[in-house]
């Protein structure tokens, strides 16, 4: 015991090591084990066969690009919240700031059903967009929205401490130096809040490759046109195809764990950032 | 925040269009919630909740939520005093492991599940030997849900550990506390508020979480139907009325959520 002491200082090492690794063995590293001996059982040629077919490109497709537009619309979205919410006092500023949470804490099948509800050609928003010869229910459209509602927190939540720590002293030397407004944003602010910027923007669109419940309210499911991975896979699974339900789940890992990776660069990059700037 | 109290046009702009669009894209579809529940009358709103399969998906979601959230608590605080409090080879990939689970796509959760316990997945013929079904009971429900909630407390509890650091633990010990009053007395006060935070984030997912109970439910109504899946069938049978009315009830818990959460954070701060 006192040997122990001497190489830990704090107790309970082994204890919290065991329940640790029990929980990740059990419930992590096993599904996740068996997984990749499915995949790996099935040979190269295969699982090159399931994931470079012509179903499942359109499903990439689809996916990866309706992602890639909700994380730019949530950019957008996110940056201008953030800054609303860290710059200026208003009435319902604590409301507002509560509210965007909201995409969060609803399950997604309650986010798509109130949105297919909403865009539907009688609902709220759907009569006049329909009015207009927009059609959201059961296009892409439909796909990118329901994407879009269930990451917008994650720009905002990335960039608001961030903001809440940009030096005073700098934006008032740009302006001193007669920078007007946006200059003083465009040069001085945004490149100090660019790497958490940048990171809340990967996890929206790591969200948004993810994304099920939402999306399958409200999009048809139309093999090629509005299907994505997660359902393709679901698919499979209904069809008994286990391989082909295997070797697409391991192509949605792979991006998780390159998505992963690089808000973690991202978030070092922001790091060395702050430190440098003290 | 800014000290003059005239406001430019481009605040008074910036400020009118985060309204709009929070209104249209975050209040009116919470609205739209209770509008579709409550569109048939309160008589028939009750009826809808009380409708068996409904209560008995209230029932499981419940039963999940209070089984899987304990457990995550437990092991959350675990790793994040191992990870805060100790150096060791590999705590690097402990942390990024318990990250993977919320990074990936629910669907892929429920499939790698039914590749371990499944018939045709590693464990699954062993365990048929045995007599043992996991997949499609309630078993999986729990077992995938603890899956998707894996980081929640930890995630909320390592920065705020890291930050505090450990002089008032080794100040418990070296007047005589031993482990388990030193994690008493000193660790739990410190990071009891980051716990139920850490809770109510977990308790939302598990509540609300659909594509990977999907897969490894069954969709057994009146047996295996969570409330997102029980919702979906009632949607499925056109029955909107009925899966608002269900989904009121969640939505009831994700305002709960936010509150509590706004609540937590600017008691974080203090």
């Amino acid at each position: 015991m006192a040997r122990k002491r001497s190489k830990h200082l704090l107790p309970g090492f082994g204890l919290t090591l065991g329940v640790s690794m029990l929980y990740l063995t059990i419930i992590i590293a096993l599904p996740l084990a068996a997984m990749l001996l499915k995949v790996g059982g099935m040979g190269w040629e295969e699982f090159w066969r399931i994931v470079s077919s012509n179903r499942s490109l359109a499903a990439y497709r689809i996916t990866f690009g309706s992602a890639l537009v909700a994380s730019v619309l949530n950019g957008l979205f996110g940056l201008l919240l953030a800054w609303v919410l860290t710059r200026y006092s208003f009435p319902g500023r604590r409301f507002l700031d509560a509210l965007v949470d909201l995409p969060f804490a609803l399950p997604t099948a309650v986010a798509g059903l109130i949105l297919v509800t909403l865009f539907s050609n009688t609902g709220w928003y759907g009569q006049f967009l329909e009015g207009n010869g927009i059609k959201v229910n059961y296009t892409q459209a439909g796909i990118i929205i329901a994407m879009t509602f269930t990451s917008i927190p994650f720009v905002v939540r990335a960039v608001q401490p961030v903001l809440e720590e940009v030096q005073v002293e700098l934006e008032e030397a740009a302006k001193t130096l007669g920078a007007t407004d946006w200059q003083t944003f465009a040069r001085v602010i945004f490149p100090t809040i660019l790497p958490a910027f940048m990171a809340g923007c990967v996890l929206s669109f790591a969200r948004s490759l993810g994304e099920f419940g939402a999306v399958v309210f409200i999009a048809g499911n139309l093999p090629g046109l509005t299907e994505i991975v997660s359902l393709l896979i679901f698919i499979r699974l209904e069809e008994y195809n286990y391989e082909g339900a295997a070797a697409l789940a391991f192509v949605l890992l792979l991006a998780a764990f390159a998505t992963l990776m690089l808000t973690n660069a991202l978030q070092a990059w922001q790091n060395r950032y702050v430190l440098r700037s003290r | 925040m800014q000290s003059n109290p005239a406001r430019s046009p481009a605040e008074y702009a910036l400020i009118s269009l985060a309204f709009i669009l929070s209104a249209l894209f975050l209040l009116v579809p919470l609205a739209v919630i209770f509008a579709f529940a409550l569109r048939e009358g309160v008589g028939q709103y009750i009826a809808n909740i009380l409708e068996p399969a409904t209560l008995h998906a209230i029932g499981l979601t419940v039963l999940t939520a209070i089984i899987v959230v304990p457990i995550n608590i437990v092991v959350g605080v675990c790793l994040a005093w191992l990870v805060t409090r100790f150096q060791f080879r590999g705590r690097e990939l402990l942390i990024t492991m318990i990250e993977i689970p919320a990074a990936v796509s629910p669907i892929v959760a429920g499939v790698v599940y039914l590749f371990l316990y499944g018939g045709q997945g590693l464990l699954g013929p062993a365990l048929q030997a045995m007599n043992i079904q996991l997949m499609f009971t309630v078993t999986a429900i729990i077992l995938v849900s603890l899956f998707v909630t894996a980081p929640f407390v930890a995630r909320e509890l390592i920065p705020l550990m890291q930050q505090q650091g450990t002089e008032d633990e080794e100040a418990a010990l070296s007047l005589g506390a031993n482990g388990w009053q030193m994690f008493w007395f000193v660790t739990l006060p410190n990071i009891r508020w980051a716990i139920l935070y850490g809770a109510v984030l977990t308790n939302a997912r598990v509540m609300g979480e659909f594509g990977a109970v999907s897969v490894v439910s069954g969709s057994i109504r009146g047996q295996t139907n969570t409330l997102p899946l029980q919702i979906t069938q009632l949607f499925n049978d056109f029955n909107v009325t009925g899966a608002f009315a269900a989904s009121s009830t969640l939505a009831f818990i994700a305002v709960l959520t936010i509150v509590l959460k706004a609540a937590l954070e600017r008691h974080g701060r203090q």
